[in-house]
This record gives structure tokens, C-alpha cells and sequence, in this order.
């Protein structure tokens, strides 16, 4: 009985020089940084035994503090701004007309983009010289167009073009989303006499709720992960005003190489991330939605 | 909902008449002018920074500082371009080609056995794998640089195109191996069934019916790690230093540091790191859009 069920199904081992190459790159170094944050090492030679030192340093780290509150508020305005465009705008694009579709075509964009490019052209627009910084300075209020060079703007203008960058994903993830709410329960609301802002309330926004717990989480993992922006952009300065955590974790690491502090710096990183992701999809039950969602 | 809507639901499904009326009347309602003003901002602060970067791309050094930072270029040229591709941009393209194509092979060779396996084996192995891998979607590639960094040093692999193909592999697998195991699950039962019976393996059972029914979702695979892998920065910069194993994104960076003040030739840095993108962007946008959701866009 047993052989008819399982002939002509691949076995376990199919599976696994996946499982392996995973484990090897993702499972091993998560490990592994525990490992090291027992040790001293400088990126040259081997790591030495540490003992608890680079635990201990963790409360004579003057910038963590900073480093633990930029990136949380960075997460949190991340978060609220870019839902509040993302949405409205995904919902709006997902319309079938032809102004919507070329707009939309020009929305996304950014999406092409890599983040050393997306960094690279805003260096250029935020030059206080010669780039538009420049012009459009005085109107809001910075007369000198020096954004990035004021530790009290860096941090601001850093969470613009960061959520310059991802705003469009998750607009589209809210479009493809909104394109897959049934027509009819538009019809029925509009027999009841609905109209357009209480469709969007009644209809759209309920429909909408597992996307926006995915986009989410994947905005509050992801502002963890917030790195490469800000190191070309601003290099953490000026002084330390956009020293976020994963940038401080690189900067230890790979530019005054104490990879073993690096390394205590990395498990509080995956640490947060985890505990975030694993609080948002508790409280909102995200993985009975998914498995419900692959039903269909 | 309330219990007239859901009655009004029922109506609508059993009057298609009533249903084609009211689609009609959809279209002719009053246009969306809150909307529309909202979406007007964004697309300013959208094609704003875009225009400038390929305004300024094509202006020639000398009226970069003289013109506005938004005027149209009065001498269009390509000689910015030119200067970018002599001071070693070709070589950074065909590294990052080099790293794109191997991690697209790799991810989907290795990718498509194990969804099948997943979806069709009847192993706890297995199951047990995916469930880790499934956690694994949440790890900060961040966290893991410096450990990274030690194996392939190890591995004596530092600076080399290789360094970087295997972990950006690494960390596509387990977003590929969920949609190619979404997309198996729909390929109904009876159709192993009927290719058990003519006596195929399950090797024949994958070339000849897996293959075919999951292409779609193998492109999306292909997209979404094509895209991590060509925009990829974090990787490169820690695995590689050498001027010959540079990619696009450190090859940009580079280049900006280098070229400080000469902001024309770095817009068209910019430019055309990302062409090929754009390109395929304007050939198939739907594909592209897809891949760049793979697995949360359902």
C-alpha cells in the first residue's frame, strides 16, 4: 500500500541541497554571531576568546543609546507615513482608467532603483549649492537648502528618502490588493445608496486588511534593515544624528573592526527583528490569514 | 455588512442585467477630484527628482552650474555617458550580469526540486525544513554581515564574484521556494495520478508536468532574485574591495566619491546602472511588477 502512495513522488532528498545551502548561509551565521560576540577580532586572523567583554561594553557604548531611539523612531514614522500614502494611493491607482494606468507607470519607477542609486542621486538633489535643495529650501523654510548637513534636519530628510524609496512597493501591493476585491460588493454598497468615501470606509479598508498587515510588517522588518541609504547619504553624521542601529553594527564592525561588539550589536538586531515580526503576526493572527489565503 | 447589503449581494448575483446597469453607472460617476489632486503631488515628487536625473545626466559640465537645477538641457549630449563607461562601468555591468544570471540559476535549480519535494513528498524531513525556512524570511540579512564575512573569508573566497552570488542566493530561496510551492499546490493530484499510472518517475513527472504548469511562477522567481541580486549592496561591499570584482551599486558609490563635484557624470552613473531595468520594465511590466511582490502580493 505504502509504495503505491508513494511511487512516483520525489523523496526528502530533493529537498535537500536547498535546506543545505540555507542552513550553510542564513542558519549557520545566526549562530555563528553568537558565537563571536564572546570574541575579540579585528576582520585579520582568527577570533579570540572574549568572555563577556563585549557584553560588558555594551553600557560604555555612548552612541547606542542614540542609536536604539533614531531607530525607533525611524520605524515608527516609516510605518505611519508611508501607509498613509501608500494606501490611498494604491487604492486610487488600481481605478482601470487610462490616466490611472500611465500614472501608475511612472509611480513605480523607484521600484527599478537600487538604494545606492536611490542615495546617490538624492546626495545630488540635496546639494545646498547647485541641487534643488537650493531652490526649494526657502520655500520650506531652510534658507541655507542645507538639509542634510543640520543634525536636527539629517534625521528628517533621511526618512523622506527612505520612504521616497519604499512607498511605491507597497503602493503596489495595496493596488494589486484592492484589484482583487469583488466587483459585487462595490454594486451592493452602491444599491445601499453608498457613497465614495463610505465605500472606502465599509468595503475597501475591511477587504484590504490582510495586505495592510503584510505591508506592515514587512515596513517595521525592513526599517530594521534601513542601512544602505543612510551610509551614503549622510554616513550616520552629522556627528551622530543618523546613526541608526544597523548602520552603527557596520560601522563597528567594518570600519573600526570590532566585529566581536559588531556581533553583540547584530543579535540585539535580530533580536528586534523577531520579537517585532513575531508580536505583529500574533496580534493579528497573520499566519491562519495566509493559510487562508493560499486556499483560494 | 450589514443583512440588506448581503440580500442586495444575492440580487446582484442572480440579475447579471441588474449587475451590467450598474457597472455602466460605475463608470460615469463624478470624477475622484480628491484623489486625483493627491496623486498629482506624488507624481511631483516622483517625476521631479527623475526628470533631474536624466536633465542633468545630459547636460554638459559647464551649464550644470550656470543653468537651473530643473531647465531643460540647451545642449543635450552624451558625453557624460562616454565618461562613465571609459573610467570602468562596463567592467561593473558585466560583473553585475555575471552575479545576476548564476544567482537565478542557482535559486531556481535549487529552488524548484525542493518546492516539489515540499508539495509532493510525503516527508516529516521535509515539512520540518520548510518551516525553518519559513522563519528564515524574517532574518536581517544585516545581522548576519560579519559571521558572513568570516565564513567566506574561511572559504578563501574574498573578494570574488562568488562571495557574492552565494549568500544573495542564500537569502532569495526561501521567498522562491513559497511562491513555486503556492503555484504546485494548484497542479491537481488526479494529474500525477494519471502520469503514475503510464509509470513515470518522479523525475519524468517534473520535466514533463511540473515544468510546463509552474513557468509562470519560475519567471516571478527569476524577476524577484534578478532584482535583490542587481540592486545588491550590502553583500558586495563587505565580500569585495578589488576595482575588478566591483559591482553596479559600489561601482556608483565609488564613482560619486570620485567624481564629487562632477554631478552630470554621476546622474548619468545613474542613469545607466539602472537601463536595463528600465528596459525590461517598458517590455514587460506586468512580469516585473509581479516579481517585485513575489509571495506578498496575493
Amino acid at each position: 500500500m505504502t509504495t503505491s502512495v508513494n511511487s512516483g513522488r520525489p523523496g526528502a532528498i530533493w529537498a535537500v541541497p536547498a535546506l543545505a545551502f540555507f542552513a550553510v548561509f542564513a542558519l549557520v551565521p545566526m549562530v555563528l554571531v553568537v558565537a563571536l560576540t564572546f570574541t575579540t577580532w579585528n576582520g585579520l586572523g582568527s577570533p579570540t576568546w572574549a568572555g563577556l567583554a563585549n557584553w560588558k561594553h555594551l553600557f560604555h557604548d555612548a552612541t547606542l543609546g542614540q542609536s536604539l531611539w533614531l531607530s525607533f523612531k525611524l520605524t515608527v514614522i516609516s510605518w505611519v507615513v508611508q501607509t498613509l500614502v501608500a494606501l490611498p494611493l494604491g487604492v486610487w491607482a488600481a481605478g482601470r482608467q487610462r490616466n490611472r494606468a500611465v500614472l501608475s507607470t511612472i509611480f513605480f519607477v523607484p521600484l527599478l532603483m537600487s538604494s545606492a542609486a536611490i542615495a546617490v542621486l538624492w546626495s545630488a538633489l540635496l546639494d545646498p549649492n547647485f541641487g534643488l535643495a537650493a531652490k526649494i529650501g526657502p520655500w520650506l523654510g531652510v534658507k541655507d537648502g542645507n538639509f542634510i548637513g543640520q543634525p536636527s534636519l539629517a534625521f528628517y530628510t533621511v526618512a523622506v528618502v527612505i520612504a521616497w524609496q519604499y512607498i511605491p512597493f507597497h503602493t503596489l501591493l495595496y493596488q494589486s490588493a484592492t484589484r482583487q476585491i469583488p466587483e459585487v460588493l462595490y454594486e451592493a454598497a452602491t444599491m445601499d445608496g453608498a457613497k465614495r468615501l463610505r465605500q472606502f470606509w465599509s468595503v475597501t479598508l475591511p477587504q484590504l486588511r490582510n495586505t495592510v498587515v503584510t505591508s506592515s510588517v514587512l515596513m517595521l522588518v525592513g526599517s530594521l534593515t534601513y542601512f544602505d541609504i543612510v551610509l551614503i547619504l549622510t554616513n550616520g553624521g552629522p556627528g551622530t544624528s543618523t546613526r541608526i542601529l544597523p548602520l552603527h553594527m557596520y560601522l563597528t564592525g567594518f570600519s573600526s573592526f570590532q566585529m566581536g561588539y559588531a556581533s553583540v550589536l547584530a543579535v540585539i538586531l535580530l533580536v528586534a527583528g523577531t520579537a517585532l515580526s513575531l508580536v505583529v503576526t500574533r496580534v493579528t493572527g497573520f499566519r491562519r490569514m495566509q493559510s487562508q489565503r493560499e486556499g483560494l | 455588512m450589514t443583512t440588506r447589503t448581503t440580500q442586495r449581494l444575492q440580487a446582484s448575483f442572480v440579475r447579471p442585467t441588474v449587475t451590467a446597469r450598474l457597472l455602466r453607472g460605475r463608470r460615469r460617476e463624478r470624477p475622484n477630484l480628491l484623489g486625483g489632486l493627491a496623486s498629482v503631488v506624488w507624481l511631483v515628487i516622483v517625476a521631479v527628482p527623475l526628470y533631474y536625473l536624466v536633465a542633468s545626466s545630459l547636460r554638459p559640465s559647464s551649464e550644470y552650474l550656470t543653468a537651473g537645477p530643473l531647465s531643460i538641457p540647451h545642449h543635450p549630449s552624451a558625453a557624460n555617458y562616454s565618461t562613465v563607461l571609459s573610467s570602468g562601468f562596463t567592467r561593473y555591468l558585466v560583473n553585475n550580469i555575471l552575479v545576476t544570471a548564476s544567482c537565478v540559476v542557482l535559486v531556481a535549480g535549487l529552488a524548484l526540486p525542493a518546492a516539489y519535494a515540499i508539495v509532493r513528498s510525503r516527508s516529516r524531513f521535509v515539512e520540518v525544513g520548510f518551516t525553518v525556512m519559513l522563519m528564515g524570511l524574517a532574518i536581517p540579512a544585516q545581522a548576519t554581515i560579519v559571521p558572513i564575512y568570516l565564513m567566506i573569508t574561511r572559504m578563501h573566497l574574498y573578494d570574488s564574484l562568488t562571495a557574492i552570488i552565494l549568500p544573495t542566493s542564500a537569502f532569495s530561496l526561501p521567498v522562491s521556494i513559497l511562491v513555486l510551492t503556492g503555484t504546485l499546490r494548484d497542479i491537481p493530484g488526479e494529474l500525477y495520478e494519471a502520469m503514475n499510472l503510464d509509470g513515470a518517475t518522479a523525475w519524468t513527472a517534473l520535466r514533463n508536468l511540473v515544468l510546463p504548469l509552474t513557468r509562470p511562477a519560475l519567471v516571478t522567481v527569476g524577476i524577484f532574485t534578478s532584482l535583490g541580486a542587481w540592486n545588491g549592496f550590502l553583500f558586495p561591499l563587505i565580500l569585495t574591495q578589488s576595482d575588478s570584482k566591483r559591482v553596479l551599486t559600489l561601482g556608483l558609490w565609488n564613482f560619486q566619491g570620485e567624481h564629487g563635484a562632477d554631478t552630470p557624470a554621476i546622474m548619468a552613473a545613474v542613469t545607466l546602472s539602472m537601463l536595463p531595468l528600465l528596459v525590461l520594465y517598458l517590455i514587460g511590466r506586468r512580469h516585473l511588477l509581479n516579481g517585485l511582490t513575489a509571495g506578498f502580493g496575493k
